[in-house]
């Protein structure tokens, strides 16, 4: 399922408890990374800056395919919307193209936990996009270089 | 420590039966409340229940009482004010209640981490609560809160008392506009007004519990290292009135000072303002 159709049936859900309610429920499905992606103490330089939940986030090439999968490690317990949504971004962003990652706005957070989100709020979680973003592109970027290496030899 | 107002879990599950205190969550997590809550306790969020959802204010009294009258909170109802984020949002949300005298009002130390801490049960489930008919009570906007005139004035004037800034160090240098990966909130100036001191909030809580710091430590900071003095006038600020009002908590109810005032208006308003000084490093 993409993150459009996602968005799309969460909508649908209509009544704010119901929405909530399943962004609780989505919470409950996350896990640390495994110890083969990440070890603590994490690298500061995975750190999602301003989330006050103390999000990090990783990609690994992952399959035949060799797809990008995100990880994410939410050390505040009390994180829950970080939970949740770094369960939506695996789920729904992990083994995409840099494009349809690229054309993701951070602002769907506003659709996800709605509009009391003010901007102190949501900044966290809007971060937690971008790195995804920021992830992808190095990842990327990094790709082609190997790739250029590799047609010189 | 005040012990009357700085309430710990002990106190609160003595009393989880006793109809007169209500528990008040109040988050910057929206999810944080349906996740989970101490038995009984009602959900205030600071946007959706105490501001003016059209001009940058909090509810007028009738608002308020409204508010109040539909948790089922009455006059001489005991408030105890806990949440996430070691209590940044509680402090602001019991501001806001002070700003209308609610007498009792209290903090649980340590918020809901120290609740989480000792393992001690929360519910999803919402108890129905029996509409009340809370008085309405116009709003003080001078005891606890002091508003941009009055500030500017006194600036000017250079009037006597405390200033303390209560954001970054950064925020306070005017190197940064906003806190480290928060969004510019629209200010259009870095600074800090004139002869403020930095004092970040977070160093009044002990970041391992969740705790306020003991009064011993609390002096240490706000006496021995700012030579702040219990009986001048202290004015708090940070960016929106939030962090500041955790300061304010601090300052009035734990160590003691009687004119404390938060100025909510912050850096948002102040390094927006037309003509107002602002110092920069």
């Amino acid at each position: 399922m993409s993150l459009q159709k996602f968005l799309s049936d969460f909508a649908a859900l209509g009544d704010r408890d119901l929405k909530m309610e399943y962004l609780i429920e989505l919470a409950g499905h996350f896990k640390a990374p495994p110890a083969d992606v990440a070890a603590k103490p994490y690298a500061e330089s995975n750190k999602v800056p301003g989330c006050e939940s103390e999000v990090y986030v990783w990609a690994r090439r992952e399959g035949e395919d060799s797809k990008l999968r995100f990880y994410f490690a939410v050390e505040n317990p009390q994180g829950v919307s970080a939970k949740a949504l770094a369960v939506i971004l695996d789920r729904y962003l992990s083994g995409h193209s840099v494009d349809y990652i690229a054309d993701i706005s951070p602002e769907i957070i506003y659709q996800l936990f709605g509009e009391e989100l003010t901007m102190a709020r949501g900044q966290g979680l809007m971060n937690m996009i971008l790195a995804v973003k920021q992830l992808t592109l190095q990842n990327t970027e990094q790709e082609i270089l190997n790739k250029s290496k590799i047609t010189v030899h | 420590m005040n012990s009357e107002i700085l309430v710990d879990c002990d106190w609160v599950q003595e009393r989880l039966n006793d109809s007169k205190v209500i528990l008040v969550e109040s988050n910057e997590d929206l999810l944080q409340y349906k996740s989970g809550h101490i038995k009984g306790a009602i959900e205030i969020d600071w946007v959706r229940d105490l501001n003016n959802q059209l001009i940058r204010d909090y509810l007028d009294g009738n608002h308020f009482a409204n508010v109040c009258s539909r948790f089922g909170i009455k006059r001489d109802s005991t408030l105890v004010f806990y949440g996430d984020k070691h209590n940044w949002w509680a402090c602001f949300a019991f501001w806001v209640f002070k700003l209308f005298s609610h007498p009792d009002c209290r903090i649980l130390n340590g918020g809901k981490l120290a609740w989480q801490k000792k393992k001690l049960p929360l519910t999803s489930e919402v108890e129905d609560r029996k509409v009340t008919s809370y008085p309405v009570v116009q709003r003080d906007d001078k005891t606890d809160r002091i508003l941009r005139d009055e500030l500017l004035s006194k600036i000017r004037d250079q009037a006597d008392c405390h200033l303390i800034d209560v954001r970054s160090a950064d925020e306070f240098s005017g190197k940064r506009l906003h806190m480290e990966g928060y969004p510019n909130e629209g200010a259009l100036r870095g600074g800090h007004i004139p002869g403020a001191l930095n004092v970040p909030w977070g160093r009044a809580v002990d970041q391992e519990t969740g705790l306020f710091k003991s009064v011993e430590q609390l002096k240490e900071i706000y006496f021995k290292e700012c030579k702040l003095q219990v009986d001048r006038e202290v004015i708090a600020y940070c960016r929106i009135g939030e962090r500041s009002s955790h300061t304010w908590f601090v300052l009035k109810y734990l160590l003691g000072f009687k004119n404390v005032r938060n100025y909510d208006g912050s850096w948002t308003e102040w390094g927006n303002l037309v003509g107002a000084p602002i110092e920069r490093f």
